[in-house]
């Protein structure tokens, strides 16, 4: 497959999926034109939208679209990072608050182990459901999403509640404990530290003994049980705690670059947006940088969307549904390789 | 009250909207179809009730809930059997359009004076419980019936025990998986209307809040049995209610733990019985 054919899907996705934006806008009676120049604006505008808005908001779908092109490779499919994302939030949050006294790189390393230690902690659950008791793991990753919601509401009501006790929401953390700045922006130090990590997954995946199991499994798990001797179970639950690992990152570099609290609804739908990311990708780390980039533009335009035309931002989640259908209809197999 | 009547009539009203959705969804899955829109289907349906019942008519609410239910699973099945996707993904991809189109048609001509709307309810029928209960009980041996005493349902079944087997003797599988999935979404659209209609009387968004997921459990809980799932529906609503019994003994349990209660007893369950049961063999498994 050419450059121009892997970029052509991406292009006519979103293409479509603004053509049919656009269409229920109009029907709506919303000033259509307005609404999409104010989505242009709130992504590309100027330099600051692009670096605070875009750029920012592209991390999170990164870095859960990165653990999710593992899983996928692996066959295995995980629609929980939105509660993955979630818990590794909040555990960061406990973490940053009480290790803000420590030296900077020290508290700051905990804050982010923390989320990832978080994320994988909550997709522990759906792996060894599904390794134990034989539960599908695409039910039970689900089923958690609405745990880990209620779970954080509880915790920014109850022990992690700021001390004035007003909103629901935790105490801001120390100066020490957040990420870094790019001067001028609100563009956080997470933004790159996922760009060497989509780097490092590329060349995993094309060059390392794990990166072709992976593949193995995912493509032809019996031919590699069998001829590859490569525990296929192992590779599959180690896919999952990856993926449920970036989402925890995810959530901590939220907190400890973006809003430096733990709220309610931190996530607009991260998680299933990465799902879009990582198939448009077709789980390449750099197609998934730049696909997250791009849907990081359309979340950005949303705000922008609702800010400046009164469009309520979760129309773009028909855009996004509109992209995922074409990626699938691009990658679907053909008839004749499919297993029978 | 009488606070065991409280808890069965509790424990029915959980249980009715999750019977719909289960039930619908049995159907699909007999034909080797997992359709996660499922909660798409109601979500719609709820708001589908909303305008159909501001008509004046609460049945016409019902009868467009049941209309949405079925449009939204026949786009999931355009995707997912028609352009032979994964079903799983073009499942969660039609249930955020849901999310998005719900949100976007509710904010637009219904939040401005959403507070003072006043819904036609349907209301108590015999013994104090609402129409579409008496709907969806009966709806079970009807399901039944269909799916094991008709040429129709076996039929149906074998597709989704083997495609190809059924392909083989002349039946034609997309067919029967499309039809399937639209009798599944539509029932979907009657959970979602039992909920706005019998139960809650207005719209909300996200307002399904994971019942579509949940019936997704309720089907392994009832091995794929119309009558099992109707005693799986009948338990989750029973367990769930359980929280009622729990806040009236006055325990100091924050809210939110009785929110995760249905989710967590879903897990529960599924771990129970998984392993005991077998799904149709066919089941999510993409036919060229």
């Amino acid at each position: 497959m050419t450059w121009l054919r892997r970029a052509a899907v991406p292009v006519l996705g979103a293409g479509a999926g603004l053509v049919i934006l656009t269409l229920g806008l109009a029907l709506l009676g919303y000033d259509a034109p307005a609404a999409l120049a104010a989505l242009w604006r709130g992504a590309f505008g100027s330099w600051y939208a692009v670096s605070s808005a875009t750029m920012v908001r592209a991390v999170p779908l990164m870095t859960i679209g990165l653990g999710l092109a593992i899983s996928f490779r692996a066959g295995a499919l995980n629609i929980g990072a939105e509660g993955q994302f979630a818990i590794g939030a909040m555990a960061a949050t406990a973490v940053g608050l009480a290790t803000g006294g420590w030296p900077a790189p020290l508290g700051l390393t905990a804050t982010l182990l923390a989320g990832v230690i978080g994320g994988a902690a909550w997709i522990l659950v759906p792996v060894a459901l599904r390794f134990r008791f034989g539960v599908l793991e695409v039910i039970s990753t689900l089923l958690l999403n609405f745990v880990a919601e209620a779970l954080i509401s509880y915790a920014v009501q109850g022990p992690l509640q700021e001390a004035k006790g007003t909103y629901p929401q935790s105490d801001a953390i120390g100066a020490s404990v957040r990420l870094p700045l790019v001067p001028g922006t609100r563009l956080h130090a997470g933004f790159f530290l996922v760009l060497g990590l989509g780097v490092v997954l590329w060349v995993l995946f094309r060059r390392s003994v794990w990166g072709f199991r992976l593949r193995a499994v995912g493509e032809a798990p019996r031919a590699a049980e069998l001829a590859g001797g490569i525990r296929v179970e192992r590779t599959v639950a180690l896919a999952l705690l990856g993926s449920g690992a970036l989402a925890g990152l995810a959530g901590a570099f939220e907190v400890s670059g973006v809003t430096y609290a733990l709220y309610q609804n931190l996530s607009p739908g991260y998680g299933f947006t990465a799902i879009a990311v990582a198939l448009i990708a077709r789980t390449d780390p750099i197609g998934v940088v730049v696909a997250g980039l791009a849907f990081g533009a359309l979340d950005a335009g949303a705000a922008g969307m609702q800010r400046d035309a009164g469009v309520p931002a979760v129309a773009v989640s028909i855009v996004q549904a509109v992209i995922i259908v074409v990626a699938l209809l691009s990658v679907r197999r053909d008839p004749a390789e499919a297993p029978s | 009250m009488d606070p065991i009547i409280g808890f069965v009539a509790a424990a029915i009203r959980i249980a009715t909207p999750l019977l719909w959705a289960s039930l619908g969804e049995v159907i699909a899955e007999r034909a080797g179809v997992i359709n996660l829109a499922v909660e798409g289907s109601m979500l719609v349906g709820c708001l589908a009730a909303v305008f159909g019942a501001l008509s004046g008519d609460p049945w016409l609410g019902v009868l467009a809930a049941a209309g949405a239910g079925m449009v939204v699973s026949g786009v999931f099945a355009a995707v997912a059997i028609w352009g032979r996707t994964d079903q799983i993904i073009a499942g969660t991809a039609v249930t955020l359009a849901s999310v998005g189109v719900t949100g976007m048609l509710y904010r637009q001509l219904l939040a401005t004076h959403g507070a003072e709307l006043q819904l036609p309810m349907l209301g108590p029928a015999l013994f104090r419980q609402p129409a579409p209960t008496y709907l969806a009980f009966t709806a079970v041996p009807l399901v039944w019936w269909a799916l094991y005493r008709t040429t129709a349902g076996l039929r149906l079944r074998a597709v989704g025990e083997s495609a190809d087997a059924a392909r083989a003797i002349g039946i034609n599988t997309r067919w029967y998986q499309t039809i399937a999935v639209m009798i599944g979404g539509l029932f979907a659209g009657l959970g979602g209307a039992t909920l706005v209609l019998a139960q809650v009387g207005a719209f909300a968004e996200r307002m399904t809040a994971g019942r579509g997921f949940i019936a997704i459990a309720v089907v392994v809980l009832g091995r794929w049995h119309p009558a099992g799932v109707l005693g799986a529906a009948l338990a989750f609503g029973a367990l769930t209610a359980l929280q009622f019994v729990f806040q009236a003994m006055g325990l100091d349990v924050p809210y939110q733990f009785f929110i995760m209660l249905p989710y967590v007893i879903a897990l529960g369950a599924l771990t129970g019985v998984a392993g005991r049961v077998r799904p149709p063999r066919g089941l999510g498994r993409t036919v060229p």
